[in-house]
């Protein structure tokens, strides 16, 4: 694997190669940094990712127009964003992880940890997408002025529940790009992991619901919402969205344990293990990679 | 020598709760002689001290006035047609043991009290002031503040309850009781009262020809309007907001609920308005916001729902399948979570001329119209009432994905409640002017409040 097969990579990460990562012992971290940085530049520059910002920021400014008020436009927003974030970021991070492979395998021949390689490789990944996701929600919002508290509130939420979303789903598609060579099936895994969270699952949540209807269901199916990452986002919207109490027993209970500053933190604490959970299981599997 | 003489009817009238006519009638302190001109007036540093004097001495007509000042006395019994006046800052404190006024008299007027601090009972309708078969009585301008019932009527005729302050006391719904309670009683008109934290704010049971009319309920732990058994029966231009279950009309036939406010009435058993067996009324021009569920008509018939605003609620209108021949005309539905659900395919009652703001049909022949008719029961709305579990799901793919599934090709949901004629434009319902607050939201200490509007 010789450095002149990936030249785009490799000038993106100047300082790296034989100065500062091996002699520099006390700064260590900087092997995540650099990678991350070298990534970053790399992503920030693509057009995929200038394009995911740029469709999120016409739907933004189109459900703006429409609806007049920065709180509409984002419930508007609520299935798109349950839907793009996990696609364009599964998607998206398989093909990063085949895009990058040289580049590792590069840096993988350097006396540099393999955990530091991954985490830069991890972040370089996650936060470009999430930067144009806050970019695309944000940015019409400002221009018009629409921010006003309600507004403000709302978007930290989805702009949060946005990120770990990223950051599980980019995990999840690392993972899968980590263990399966294949490009093509790589990415049908991605797919079919996709559509399993955001569309199969709801699918059979309702069926249960509807089968065992003569059950007291309320509790499974909490259970079922912390159980998806994606529903769990979701449910932390909608509380945000429509007042709880509008939606009777269920909704009660919904509130009542998914709803207000408790009820946030059971989601974010949920959907920060749907964010360990396949991190640890990307990293475990990178480091044990033979590759 | 006059002192001694108050001594000796003070004792005299401090007598039990269960003080009667008769025994206030053979007691000494009647047979004092009373002023010829029978306007009495009792203040703490005057001749006469105690309220309860006063009454034994007022002769038929005459007027008590009451200066400044708490009165800690027996419960009082009126038992002549009498005028009971509170200048401000006359207080009648309970002590937290005991009611305070009883009238078993007709033609009598109480204005401008305090009533305060009665403590609970659960052995009798302790109420601060109560009114036993009489008629013609008139309470207005008072305050009740802790009281356990604020105002009990029972067995009266053409009362006037007006520009009443009443605040319940902490506590739950078996401590607390009603603001307004009507038993038994016909053309009593109860208006323009501000009413918080009761049980029930006004409850209105076996009454007839009566009228609620500019009132304001709020944070009711039951209900802010109960009605039962009342036939013929209005309320007009009333704010309910914020209490625990609601509204609840029931058992009644011709009830007409016309320009009232049902805001924020949130919970797992919460109306805005509940029909339940109540025949040929009508709920007219009322503003339903915010609420668990707007309207709910059950076992209900004959009746028209007509002019109404259901805005944001969680389900707009309830329509069971055991309400029939109700006609649902030229509303207004927007952004509910649900406009209209069912627990039935079939439906027996009329939808026409609403306006949706789901509607996505067109209108070709410009008679402002939609060509299309729509079907507002959602595909997911019939799920959730099926298995109320999935609600979990609202605002998912899947409940969008199912209702359009259902658009395309309705099998399952109600095919008699459509809307054949839906409004393309939303109809310009005047703004619904509601409730007693005056525009600062502020009430005076004496429970007087002159800014309020005066009947026309």
């Amino acid at each position: 694997m010789s450095a002149a097969q990936s030249p785009v990579w490799l000038g993106a990460q100047r300082a790296t190669p034989e100065t500062s990562v091996a002699t520099r012992r006390g700064r260590t971290p900087s092997v995540v940094t650099a990678v991350f940085a070298a990534q970053w530049r790399e992503i920030a520059r693509n057009r995929w990712v200038l394009a995911y910002a740029i469709v999120l920021l016409l739907l933004t400014e189109a459900l703006f127009q429409m609806g007049g008020s920065g709180v509409r436009a984002l419930t508007s927003l609520l299935n798109l964003v349950l839907l793009l974030v996990p696609l364009v970021t599964s998607v998206f991070g398989v093909v990063y992880w085949h895009a990058a492979r040289e580049f590792t395998e590069l840096l993988l021949a350097q006396p540099v940890a393999r955990l530091r390689l991954w985490w830069g490789l991890y972040l370089g990944l996650i936060v470009p997408l999430v930067a144009a996701f806050g970019v695309g929600l944000t940015l019409p919002l400002v221009w018009h002025r629409a921010l006003d508290g309600e507004t403000v509130r709302l978007l930290a939420l989805y702009l949060g529940v946005g990120a770990a979303l990223t950051a599980s789903f980019g995990a999840a598609a690392l993972w899968i790009g980590v263990r399966q060579d294949d490009r093509l099936r790589g990415l049908g895994l991605t797919l079919g992991l996709w559509f399993m969270a955001a569309l199969a699952y709801d699918g059979v949540v309702v069926w249960l619901a509807t089968a065992f209807s003569d059950w007291p269901l309320e509790r499974p199916m909490l259970f079922a919402m912390l159980a998806n990452p994606v529903d769990l986002a979701r449910t932390a919207l909608v509380l945000r969205l429509d007042s709880a109490a509008l939606m009777g027993y269920t909704g009660a209970v919904m509130a009542r344990t998914l709803g207000g500053g408790t009820g946030l933190a059971v989601s974010a604490f949920g959907l920060a293990l749907w964010i360990a959970g396949p991190v640890w299981l990307a990293e475990r599997a990178f480091r044990r990679k033979d590759f | 020598m006059r002192a001694s003489l108050v001594r000796v009817m003070a004792s005299a009238t401090a007598l039990s709760l269960g003080t009667t006519a008769a025994a206030l009638a053979q007691s000494d302190a009647s047979r004092v002689p009373v002023p010829s001109d029978s306007l009495i007036d009792v203040s703490p540093t005057g001749p006469i001290r105690r309220v309860t004097d006063a009454l034994t001495r007022v002769t038929d007509g005459g007027r008590v006035r009451i200066a400044a000042g708490v009165y800690r006395e027996p419960t009082l019994v009126v038992v002549r047609p009498v005028t009971l006046e509170g200048a401000e800052g006359a207080i009648l404190d309970g002590e937290g043991v005991r009611g305070l006024l009883v009238v078993r008299a007709p033609a009598v007027t109480v204005r401008g009290l305090v009533f305060r601090n009665t403590g609970s009972s659960q052995t009798e309708d302790r109420a601060a002031v109560r009114f036993f078969e009489g008629a013609d009585c008139t309470v207005e301008h008072n305050r009740f503040e802790d009281t356990f019932f604020a105002l009990l009527l029972q067995e009266m005729q053409r009362c006037v309850v007006r520009h009443n302050v009443m605040r319940g006391m902490r506590g739950t719904q078996s401590r607390t009781a009603n603001g307004v309670h009507l038993w038994s009683s016909e053309g009593v008109v109860v208006e323009d009262n501000v009413i918080s934290g009761h049980r029930d704010g006004i409850y209105f049971e076996f009454a007839s020809n009566s009228v609620a009319r500019r009132n304001t309920v709020t944070g009711s732990l039951r209900y802010g309007l109960h009605f039962m058994f009342s036939d013929d029966c209005r309320y007009e231009a009333n704010r309910f907001e914020a209490n625990q279950a609601g509204v609840a009309v029931m058992y009644a036939k011709r009830v007409h609920m016309v320009g009232n406010v049902f805001a924020r009435n949130r919970g797992s058993a919460a109306y805005g308005l509940l029909l339940k067996d109540i025949n040929d009324s009508e709920v007219r021009r009322n503003a339903f916001t915010d609420n668990t569920v707007g309207v709910v008509l059950e076992g209900s018939n004959r009746n028209v729902v007509l002019d109404n605003r259901f805005e944001a609620n969680g389900w707009g209108l309830r329509l069971l399948a055991n309400a029939q021949d109700n006609r649902v005309e030229g509303n207004v539905f927007a952004r509910n979570l649900f406009d209209v659900g069912t627990n039935s395919r079939s439906s027996y009652s009329t939808l026409r001329g609403n306006h949706w703001d789901r509607y996505r049909g067109y209108d070709l022949d410009r008679d402002g119209a939609g060509d299309v008719p729509h079907a507002p029961v959602r595909l997911f709305a019939l799920v959730v009432e099926r298995a109320p579990a999935a609600l979990v799901l609202v605002r998912s793919l899947v409940a969008d994905a199912l209702d359009l599934a259902e658009r395309v090709a309705p099998v399952l949901t109600p095919a008699t409640l459509i809307d054949a004629s839906p409004l393309m434009r939303r109809p310009a319902l005047a703004p619904v002017q509601a409730g007693a607050l005056p525009p600062d939201g502020r009430v005076t200490v004496t429970g007087r409040r002159d800014d309020a509007p005066e009947e026309s």
